[in-house]
């Protein structure tokens, strides 16, 4: 069966999304992912949909999915690249994908990242 | 006694194109400048082709007949022709009805014999070149519509420029009233930009906007919430008083989209954002 491959760099889950989604893939994505986020103690997934060009209100819902779920695993979720049809279409189903981190591209999803998470390992600090 | 209209007609045909010719020149409305004598008469003759060649002595009361398909196609294509080159609607209702002159009085000679049976035609030929006349006119309407659609489309293409003001500052000065039409070509026209620039800040101008509903607010808020979506800011500006109150009165909940008085206020917020400043050169003048 197919499946998305999720990458591991350091702290982070990348997970690029290069075919279009189907609602099982999608799924599976959504529980791999998190898995994955318990099985590595990630503390951040980076998900780039700057291929994906079709989206509904099912794959909208996964990706709030991920994002909620992967909050209460104490990890952030950056959603980067998304198409500018992509998002008209999110607003228009009603979706504004609250909980979830979004970012032009890649770089300046990890630079994102990387400074939330540097904001809550010096939160205790400053107790 | 059965009248043999159509084939009158035919035979008169010459006779009738050159009386059509002389109405029509003799009208002081005649647009030389539009069209050329020799155009009109082309058109005149082609015109009155299609009409001798689908009129017969069965349809000839009934205009709505399949027959004339062909003809009212032509007639429609000459109207808006007509519509897009700037004809009056009276100087195109004219050239309709200076035809029906031109087969009265072909007809007329034919036919003076006796009242009844010129009544009967003239009825017909009345009847006739009236239904022409309202395929006319329809057509010339839509054909003045769609003028104005295109226009509006063009206004609405211009009216919507998006301004690269810094490195990663967009600037959409949105001046006139927003629809959802406009909205949709607005927040395109950003998201795309926002991509081709990598920009991460957009600013929203509504200076220009008259009036503001909720309907508007909503489209203001669904292109902030697009903007978000593609991984950037953006920053509303330039609301003026009254449309703080009504904004307020109406209810609508504006509490988590950033919102500042100028543009100027909102450049200065978005240098902060960018962790830019801006200083005053302690250098003299260049």
């Amino acid at each position: 069966m197919d499946r998305i491959p999720i990458l591991r760099m350091g702290n982070f889950l990348l997970v690029t999304i290069q075919v279009d989604l189907y609602d099982r893939l999608a799924q599976n994505l959504e529980s791999d992912l998190v898995q994955m986020v318990s099985k590595t103690g990630a503390r951040g997934v980076l998900i780039d949909i700057s291929a994906l060009s079709i989206v509904d209100s099912f794959m909208g819902r996964i990706i709030g999915n991920i994002g909620s779920v992967s909050k209460i695993m104490d990890a952030e979720t950056v959603v980067v690249g998304m198409q500018p049809a992509v998002a008209i279409t999110l607003i228009e189903l009603g979706l504004e994908l609250k909980g979830v981190h979004t970012a032009l591209n890649v770089e300046r999803g990890m630079q994102l990242l990387k400074e939330k998470i540097l904001i809550e390992e010096s939160e205790p600090d400053e107790e | 006694m059965k009248l043999e209209i159509a084939k009158t007609l035919q035979k008169k045909k010459k006779q009738i194109l050159e009386l059509w010719m002389q109405n029509q020149l003799k009208d002081e409305s005649l647009r030389e400048d539009l069209m050329s004598n020799d155009e009109l008469r082309k058109e005149s003759d082609e015109l009155l082709n299609y009409l001798l060649d689908s009129l017969n002595d069965e349809n000839i009361s009934n205009i709505q007949s399949s027959d004339f398909d062909s003809l009212n196609e032509m007639i429609s294509g000459i109207s808006i022709t007509r519509a897009r080159q700037g004809f009056s609607p009276k100087e195109t209702g004219y050239y309709i009805f200076s035809l029906r002159e031109a087969l009265l009085q072909a007809l007329h000679k034919d036919f003076k014999g006796d009242v009844n049976d010129l009544m009967t035609v003239t009825l017909q030929m009345v009847k006739l070149v009236d239904g022409l006349a309202a395929v006319t006119f329809e057509t010339f309407i839509k054909g003045r519509e769609e003028v104005i659609l295109r226009q509006t489309d063009e206004i609405t293409e211009i009216s919507t420029p998006v301004i690269r003001v810094w490195d990663g500052i967009l600037a959409l000065p949105i001046i006139g009233t927003l629809d959802s039409a406009r909205t949709q070509v607005v927040m395109e026209n950003l998201l795309v930009e926002i991509v081709a620039s990598g920009s991460s800040i957009a600013i929203l101008d509504i200076s220009g906007v008259p009036a503001v509903d909720s309907l508007v607010a909503q489209h203001l808020i669904k292109t902030v919430s697009a903007t978000r979506l593609m991984g950037a800011e953006c920053i509303i500006s330039g609301i003026r008083p009254e449309i703080a109150q009504t904004v307020v009165h109406l209810g609508i909940d504006l509490s988590n989209i950033v919102t500042k008085a100028t543009l100027a206020s909102a450049l200065r917020y978005a240098f902060a954002l960018l962790k830019l400043e801006v200083k005053k050169s302690t250098k003299s003048e260049v």
